[in-house]
């Protein structure tokens, strides 16, 4: 249950050094990716101009203000406020993710499934949980939007934000198997049978 | 007592804001039930973060999630009151556009086939906007709930039959719940709809996902159901953000309507830990805001 500083980009042997239980806070820069960015960047074949190897992405679609380019918002956008949404629905992306883009870690809420563990596993990479719903203190972590791409997409376009003792986050899964989520899931199906009991089920 | 178009729009548009910043306080006073009686050390540093978090929104003035959800407008018309329908709804359209643009808040909706995003948190049939009658003298209430997605995707339906009774219903509730593990936001607030219409029964589901903490459901039966499932999905791990625990749901709240005689609904509808809501309330007396 170590606590690791990690100064973005990180190499592989860093992000399979992560264990579940550990607990991580990033540094310097963050890639803030959503459904529909994916969607185009996967199945309609669009390209981003930035490079994200060795990077984290946070599952995002921010609340932002249009401004003047300046050095505070160099993008022209003001974080209002910065969260983060419900992983699952981009389940088959975190492979491509990893393997087109060299991602190294996905920031997200409610965790993965079975086909990331696998991508973790053979690619070497982790899932960061963050506690979702707690957008106004995570924007605190958010220094700027420093670029953006795939714009015709917002609020779901690509974003870069340059961060700042960004978490505590949780490992939630890591690249040699382990998931809290599969865990805990496991946990709660077994105690199903008990549960329906308590409530007078008969032969649920 | 009159109620003017310009009102409700400005109302509309406050309460937008109003509802995505400031939780009410039944769902904090629910954040100190948990807390007290969480066992597991992840999970009450979760709901730490949670609590923390509220206090951060309100001391910056700020979004509690950053999910603007989709907005829903429950209009409340009480007697004696003089109001063109039409306009209302048109007068609500627009303070929810005015909000988006004018705070500006994230627009979270778009068109469901080519996934248009207009940038008003408006579209077809959206905002959604319920229309009641109510037996108070000269009130209009307008009630604002924004609805996460990361709840409302865990939205689900099962016309059970007779044969399967009550069972079927405690059955697919719990069910519902460990399908949704994490992915809710938990702790949530369990909607359970019973009876009714497949429509209706969902209906149901929202309006008791979306019901004040430690209100009742008015049938009895459905009272001491929502008791016996609120300890059931407690016992079952899920925890503060599916990371385990026991904190798994606020409260399972009921509603429900008479059902056909070869009909046994049930409908499950869950909010998130961020249960945002807020009301105005129009009297004789001008605009009162709340929850």
């Amino acid at each position: 249950m170590a606590h690791h500083e990690l100064a973005m980009p990180i190499d592989e042997a860093t992000a399979r050094s992560l264990r579940v239980g550990d607990t991580v806070t990033l540094q310097r820069t963050l890639y803030g990716i959503r459904d529909a960015t994916q969607i185009h960047l996967f199945d309609r074949g669009r390209t981003t101009r930035f490079d994200m190897a060795g990077h984290a992405v946070i599952h995002t679609a921010p609340n932002v203000r249009r401004v003047a380019p300046d050095a505070a918002n160099p993008a022209g956008y003001a974080p209002l406020c910065v969260g983060t949404t419900t992983s699952d629905r981009m389940e088959r992306f975190t492979r491509p993710l990893m393997e087109r883009h060299g991602v190294r870690a996905i920031v997200g809420k409610g965790g993965l499934r079975e086909a990331s563990s696998a991508a973790f596993r053979d690619l070497g990479g982790v899932y960061l949980a963050i506690v979702g719903g707690t957008a106004a203190l995570e924007t605190t972590w958010i220094e700027a939007i420093e670029d953006v791409d795939l714009d015709d997409l917002n609020p779901e376009s690509l974003w870069k934000f340059r961060i700042r003792d960004f978490g505590p986050l949780l490992v939630g899964m890591d690249s040699v198997g382990g998931s809290l989520y599969e865990t805990v899931r496991d946990a709660a199906a077994a105690k199903r049978a008990g549960v329906l009991a308590s409530l007078g089920v008969k032969a649920p | 007592m009159k109620i003017e178009p310009a009102a409700v729009e400005d109302a509309s548009r406050e309460l937008y804001i109003r509802a995505l910043k400031m939780l009410p306080p039944d769902i904090k006073e629910g954040f100190a039930t948990l807390t007290a009686r969480e066992t597991d050390a992840t999970a009450q540093r979760v709901l730490g973060t949670m609590v923390t978090n509220i206090a951060v929104a309100e001391a910056r003035d700020n979004l509690l999630c950053q999910d603007t959800g989709i907005p829903i407008y429950n209009v409340e018309i009480g007697r004696g009151v003089e109001v063109d329908g039409v306009a209302l709804k048109a007068a609500i359209r627009k303070g929810c556009e005015r909000a988006t643009r004018e705070h500006p808040l994230r627009s979270s909706v778009v068109h469901p086939l080519s996934r248009r995003n207009e940038h008003t948190s408006c579209g077809a049939e959206v905002p959604v906007i319920h229309v009641d009658f109510v037996d108070e003298d000269q009130t209009l209430r307008l009630v604002m709930i924004p609805k996460g997605s990361g709840s409302e995707n865990n939205s689900f339906l099962r016309m059970a039959i007779p044969a399967e009774g009550v069972d079927a219903i405690k059955t697919f509730v719990v069910d519902c719940v460990l399908a949704a593990g994490g992915k809710t936001c938990p702790p949530t607030i369990v909607g359970v709809g019973i009876g009714g219409t497949s429509d209706l029964c969902v209906a149901l589901a929202k309006r008791a996902a979306t019901r004040a903490l430690g209100t009742r459901c008015a049938d009895a039966e459905g009272a001491a159901l929502e008791g016996a499932l609120t300890r059931a999905v407690n016992g079952l791990g899920v925890g503060p953000q599916g990371l385990g625990g026991d904190a798994t749901a606020f409260a399972v709240h009921v509603e429900l309507a008479a059902t056909h005689i070869t009909m046994n609904p049930v409908a499950v509808n869950m909010q998130c830990h961020s249960a945002r809501r807020a009301s105005a309330t129009f009297t004789p007396a001008g605009v009162r805001y709340g929850y």
